[in-house]
């Protein structure tokens, strides 16, 4: 178990490697360049030589990755274009926000759309169908636009939670729950259909298995062969899914963000996108890379403490 | 083509499949070597893991061979299949066990038989349906069905769809991997006699792999008894049965329970005075 | 619909000798449209099915509509919007959905219907473009990673691998930032990306196709790898391509309109769909109507793709399914049931188990497998159940223990096990019947134990909940039923999991399972059929023994008349649904008194001679749907007459303790129809 744990963590350096290289080759293009942007049209070329010296611009790609390679291992990721501030500073300034939203929302999708699948695949019927129905809807609404849907309803004509803003749970764990509410909700909706489908499914799979039934023939109860057995072999599939669904909730982050005016990295990414802040969209490539290879690499020790076959050869 | 003794000699047969996960490779065939003759069926019977299917897929190309040599039709198969596909594909042909799964399930009757002649650069279309209805009508399958997808028939009816298919191309020998064993008893027998007819008719050459013992005694000239990747016995299948000489084949054919309640309790007791004598019975 | 062929029409055996005159004179079906000639190459339903069978669906016709609706309202819009979607008209902002402005106006008083239909170009547009990349770099890719497998495939599955662990947004982002406002490239990116679920989709496709044995058999016949990938592996991933191609352009459209709602997109006044989000998003506490026409066409347009794919997909799942589709639906006609009052039973004594007629029915229309059986079975007694496929032996063994697969129903009959009526029961009742006075074991043990628990603990499991035991105690008795199941090692093999023994452990650890609760009834499925002659006869063994120690009865099902007479005391043999006959075990083997086990018997491989053909059955098992009236063999009967297809056959006694469903008993055995 812990040589497969970690053979999955060293994973994590190709990816960071790959993901890295591809976003520096790739700005590399960028059209004008950096120099200019922080000098602004009015300076001396003489500014402007020793400003690209100092950057390093005139080295080779290769050399530039590397240097910044190094950097990133110290911790540094260079500065902003637009006001220099170290990037690290901006990110870890806005990374509580986005955490906040991706761990709530995992745990909120992962807790609800599994004991809703249950739900559906033990009561069948009705559940089962209205769960079909709602899977499909969950998949085709755009979360930014239930966000707003639910902005309308709930924050501006019930008045139950605040629209916007961000409250630090170090200031008051309440408040930072209440603003975290509709934004939970909106980034979590479409992955609880998701999941409690896929949960449904497998689960209805696992328990029409020869394994079910003999348990069943030695009068094994229904709730020990339900949460004992179905549900952990239905759970591979499920975590699958999970994994995938959770990694686009990163993503989500940022236009949910940008719904609620939540100070997150995903605010920082589209501004520094629009003015082309390369250091600070480069940091950002590195810490979103980051978090979907956690979330992974939980999904896959999970994986392996429910698979006898990846534990024990 | 060179003078031949057999249709087909294999030598000294190695298979060995990589072991998975770090396990050690395991060797599927170890040095076997076959003959089989002109009109003649070769009965290959052993338990799971045997490599009864191995040797098989072995001769058809499917399984890749490390050693040893195999004379068809007094060609060396190797070379022939490598310079010449298509050619052993028209003398060497298979029927598998699983008659639900060896017909492509997108493909009419009539395209799964006229494919291996359109593949053979057959283009005129009366000529393929004229040997297509000549086929099913041989397998005893009525004409009508030459429009009809395998999932519209029964187990029996598609394993002589994949007779008929085995024969288009006019085989000289057909390796039979489990061909009966999926189907039930009344059903066998039919496919069964199907294939005893098309032997009689056509001069075929079987290998008939199973692991069902009587099945091969009714169908197989002689018998070759494999075990762990190696031919442990093998005569002529009456002799072989009557009176078997090495250990493992006594002990195989002593399991085989046969439909008579008084001479499967003697046997019972026999086998059991057997297990006494040696644990060569029970793996 | 094809009428399935009914097997009794089919000639069984046929004499080889044909003169090719008479085989073309005879073979093109008369009446059909179409010449011998032609059917032969062409599909009964042409190809391009998958299309054809789609607009059979009306969810699916009228997904493809809106579709089309959609497509043309956006990409015609400059021929066919109502208004100019850039003429703003102060006067008549903020308006909701009125004959003017079929959908209201904005906060400019642009018509709104128009600005949507232009607004469709570019999330359109840009789906298009990441589906195709998507679609031929995926498929491509899968289809000859799975095909050809080795090196392709590992480096293709790793950059895979590598690559949906990026999160798909940023990667956009970081293009955008490189390409500023080019919409258009980020899509060809996020065709790129998700190029990969469309790879592992169609690798996965391609994988479980390419063993498949009628693969196997198209390279036996000298196929060529491009033939083999168009005629056999293309059709089989067309459906789940299809199925994946609709959740992409779905999810890029989704990814699009987000991207325009973050502003990236056409530049004002121009708009896309994500675009008219953003200014809706300005204006919902004043005019949260603008929301709603853009928001339901996003919608709509995403699930009318998603409920193409999933009829896409339950097509595929019905039509290229290896097994046979479900006949068509007829009604078993009601005087088909024939009700025998009187049970089968055994030698004098008090029964342990008595079933009367019992009538299990599948399926929403309630297709009857198993009607009227009775029989019944005295402790410490082994008898057997046997029959062919599709007899209903499995139904009814499942059935004594209420563990019938989904969709199966007991409609009627009595169970009764010591004076109690199994049928009748609650689940609680059945379930503390299990395993503590009946238990069941099933034909596959690689199948029957849960593959995330060792074996100590799902042995442990029946300990428990048998006999109260936990801890040590519990240890204690699990060691010693692994032992009574003569299983080397118990120590060990209580550590171990499923995937680690063989078949033939497997199946002594479900035995000792069965057996922990002492009952004294046994219902074993086909137990031996999965396994080697040697293993089954070790298992034949122990299963004699534990009848022997403890007068355990057991009901054995099987088809093999050689484990019949190695361990029943007693044979029933069933036939369609029915039992047909039923005799002590001598009897039975000496002198079968029904058409049907004389015929099996007959047709067994041990008692021919090598060469010689065998008494064959003609015919196979009719389907439950295609049970007749009267006798249900005779349509493959030798013996039959006029009289045998009138009404039911009642279930007659040639003799003590024997019964036979034929009305010809006297005739059976002199074998003079069987054909030799």
């Amino acid at each position: 178990m812990v040589r497969f744990v970690m053979r999955r963590a060293l994973f994590a350096v190709p990816v960071m490697l790959v993901v890295t290289v591809l976003s520096f080759v790739l700005t590399a293009f960028v059209p004008g360049d950096a120099a200019r942007t922080i000098l602004g049209p009015d300076a001396t070329d003489e500014e402007y030589a020793r400003l690209r010296s100092e950057m390093r611009l005139d080295d080779p790609l290769v050399v530039r990755y590397i240097v910044w390679l190094g950097a990133l291992l110290r911790g540094d990721l260079g500065r902003s274009l637009l006001n220099n501030q170290p990037v690290v500073d901006a990110l870890n300034q806005r990374l509580p926000v986005t955490l906040s939203l991706i761990v709530v929302a995992a745990l909120v999708t992962a807790i609800i759309g599994v004991a809703f699948g249950i739900a559906s695949a033990v009561k069948g019927g009705a559940l089962g169908r209205g769960l079909d129905m709602l899977a499909s809807f969950g998949q085709a609404v755009p979360d930014y636009w239930l966000a707003l849907l639910l902005v309308i309803v709930f924050a501006v004509n019930l008045g139950l939670f605040p629209a916007t803003g961000w409250v630090p749970p170090g200031e008051s764990v309440s408040r930072w729950a209440e603003r975290l509410v509709l934004p939970v909700v909106a980034l979590a909706a479409g992955g609880i259909t998701g999941i409690a489908k896929q949960t449904r499914d497998s689960m209805l799979s696992v328990l029409a298995s020869e394994y079910i039934l003999s348990l069943r023939a030695v009068g094994v109860p229904m709730s020990s062969i339900i949460f004992r057995h179905a549900l952990r072999n239905a759970a591979m599939p499920v975590l699958t899914v999970m994994g995938m669904i959770f990694v686009g909730a990163v993503g989500g982050t940022v236009l949910i963000e940008r719904v609620f005016a939540l100070p997150g990295l995903g605010g920082l990414a589209v501004s520094s996108t629009l003015y082309g802040d390369i250091p600070v969209v480069q940091g950002l490539v590195v810490y979103f890379t980051a978090i979907v290879l956690v979330v992974n690499l939980l999904v896959d020790i999970a994986y392996g403490l429910l698979n006898p076959k990846v534990r024990v050869r | 083509m060179t003078v031949r003794e057999h249709l087909l000699d294999a030598r000294d047969l190695r298979v060995v499949f990589k072991g998975r996960r770090g396990k050690p490779p395991v060797a599927a065939l170890d040095g076997v070597s076959i003959t089989i003759g002109d009109g003649e069926t070769l009965g290959l019977v052993g338990e799971s893991g045997s490599g009864k299917s191995t040797l098989g897929r072995a001769i058809l190309g499917l399984n890749r061979v490390q050693s040893g040599s195999i004379a068809f039709d007094g060609h060396d198969l190797f070379e022939w299949r490598r310079r010449n596909a298509r050619e052993v594909a028209a003398a060497l042909q298979v029927v598998f066990q699983d008659p639900y799964s060896s017909l492509n399930p997108t493909q009419t009757v009539g395209q799964i038989l006229a494919e291996p002649l359109q593949a053979h650069g057959m283009r005129d279309r009366s000529e393929l349906a004229r040997r297509v209805y000549e086929m099913l009508d041989r397998v005893g399958l009525a004409s009508e069905y030459v429009d009809r997808y395998p999932r519209q028939f029964s187990g029996g009816q598609r394993q002589r769809i994949a007779i008929a298919r085995s024969l288009m191309l006019g085989p000289k020998l057909i390796v039979c991997d489990e061909a009966l064993s999926a189907l039930d008893l009344s059903v066998q027998a039919q496919v069964a006699n199907v294939l005893m007819e098309l032997q009689r008719e056509l001069g075929l050459s079987y290998l008939f792999i199973a692991h069902d013992l009587s099945i091969v005694r009714l169908m197989a000239h002689r018998t070759v008894v494999m075990r762990h990747g190696q031919i442990v016995e093998q005569g002529p299948t009456d002799e072989l049965y009557s009176a078997p000489k090495h250990p493992y084949t006594q002990a195989l054919l002593a399991a085989e329970p046969v439909p008579d309640p008084v001479e499967q309790r003697r046997r019972r007791q026999a086998r059991a005075a057997l297990a006494q004598r040696g644990p060569m019975a029970t793996a | 619909m094809t009428p399935k062929p009914s097997p009794t029409k089919a000639p069984t055996r046929r004499d080889v000798t044909v003169s090719l005159a008479t085989v073309t004179n005879s073979s093109p079906a008369v009446g059909s449209a179409r010449s011998a000639e032609d059917r032969v190459l062409s599909s009964r339903r042409s190809p391009g099915t998958i299309v054809r069978l789609l607009l059979r669906r009306p969810v699916a016709v009228i997904s493809l509509l809106w579709i089309a609706l959609v497509s043309i309202a956006s990409f015609a819009a400059p021929l066919l919007m109502p208004r100019d979607p850039y003429e703003t008209n102060l006067s008549k902002a903020y308006q909701g959905p009125s004959l003017e402005n079929l959908l209201g106006t904005d906060q400019l008083g642009r018509d709104l219907l128009s600005r949507l239909m232009i607004g469709g170009v570019e999330p359109l547009s840009g789906a298009a473009v990441a589906l195709s990349i998507a679609v031929v770099v995926g498929a491509t890719a899968g289809i000859l990673a799975g095909y050809l497998g080795g090196v392709f495939d590992w480096v293709s599955s790793r950059w895979v691998e590598i690559s949906m662990a990026m999160p798909g947004l940023i990667v956009l982002l970081v293009v955008l930032a490189v390409f500023p406002g080019n919409t258009m490239a980020a899509m060809v990116a996020y065709g790129f990306l998700i190029a990969n679920p469309v790879y592992r989709v169609v690798r996965a496709a391609t994988f479980a196709v390419t063993p498949e044995l009628h693969v196997d058999a198209a390279k036996s016949a000298g196929l060529g790898a491009l033939r083999i990938l168009r005629r056999h592996i293309l059709p089989r991933i067309m459906g789940p391509l299809i199925v994946q191609a609709t959740l992409v352009a779905g999810v890029s459209i989704l990814l699009n309109t987000g991207l325009g709602f973050l502003g990236f997109g056409p530049k004002p006044p121009a708009t896309s769909w994500g675009a008219l989000i953003t200014e809706a998003s300005q204006l919902i506490v004043i005019h949260p109507w603008m929301l709603v026409p853009t928001g339901f066409v996003i919608i709509l347009t995403v699930l009318a793709l998603h409920s193409i794919g999933d009829t896409v997909r339950d097509i595929t799942n019905e039509r290229w399914a290896g097994m046979p589709r479900r006949a068509r639906r007829r009604q078993v006609p009601a005087e088909a049931v024939v009700v025998d009052q009187q049970p089968v039973a055994g030698p004098e004594g008090s029964a342990l188990l008595e079933v009367r007629d019992l009538t299990v029915a599948f399926g929403d229309d309630r297709v009857r497998v198993v009607e009227g059986v009775s029989f019944a079975v005295n402790a410490g007694e082994i008898v057997g159940l046997v029959g062919e496929s599709g007899c209903g032996k499995s139904v009814t063994g499942r059935a004594l223990v209420r563990l019938l697969a989904e969709g199966g129903e007991i409609v009627g009959g009595s169970i009764r096990f010591d004076g109690k009526d199994i049928a009748s029961m609650s689940e609680r009742e059945v379930n503390a019947l299990r395993g503590s006075e009946i238990s069941y074991i099933s034909q596959d043990p690689m199948m029957a134990l849960d593959p995330s628990f060792t074996i100590g603990t799902l042995v442990g499991e029946a300990v428990q909940r048998q006999e109260g035991l936990r801890g040590s105690a519990q240890k204690q008795r699990v060691l010693e039923l692994l032992a009574a199941v003569k299983l080397r090692g118990p120590e060990e093999t209580m550590r171990r999991y499923p995937h680690q023994i063989s078949g033939g452990m497997a199946q002594r650890v479900i035995i000792a399972r069965a057996l922990a609760g002492r009952p004294r009834l046994l219902i074993a499925d086909e137990p031996t059929t999965a396994l080697d002659v040697t293993v089954q006869a070790e298992i034949l063994d122990l299963l004699r023994e534990f009848q022997s120690r403890f007068g355990m009865a057991i009901i054995f099902v099987t088809h093999d008349w050689g484990v019949v007479a190695d361990i029943c005391e007693r044979a029933i043999v069933m036939y369609a649904g029915q039992i047909v006959e039923a005799a002590p075990i001598l009897d039975i083997f000496a002198a079968p008194k029904h058409p049907y086990t004389e015929g099996l018997e007959a047709s067994n491989p041990h008692h021919a001679t090598r060469g010689v053909p065998l008494p064959a059955l003609a015919g196979s098992v009719p389907a439950p749907r295609d049970w007749p009236t009267g006798c249900r063999f005779a349509a493959r009967c030798p013996y039959a007459t006029p009289d045998c297809k009138e009404a039911p056959i009642p279930l007659l006694s040639p003799g003590p303790e024997r019964l036979s469903r034929c009305i010809h008993i006297e005739r059976v055995g002199t074998r003079e129809g069987v054909t030799k």
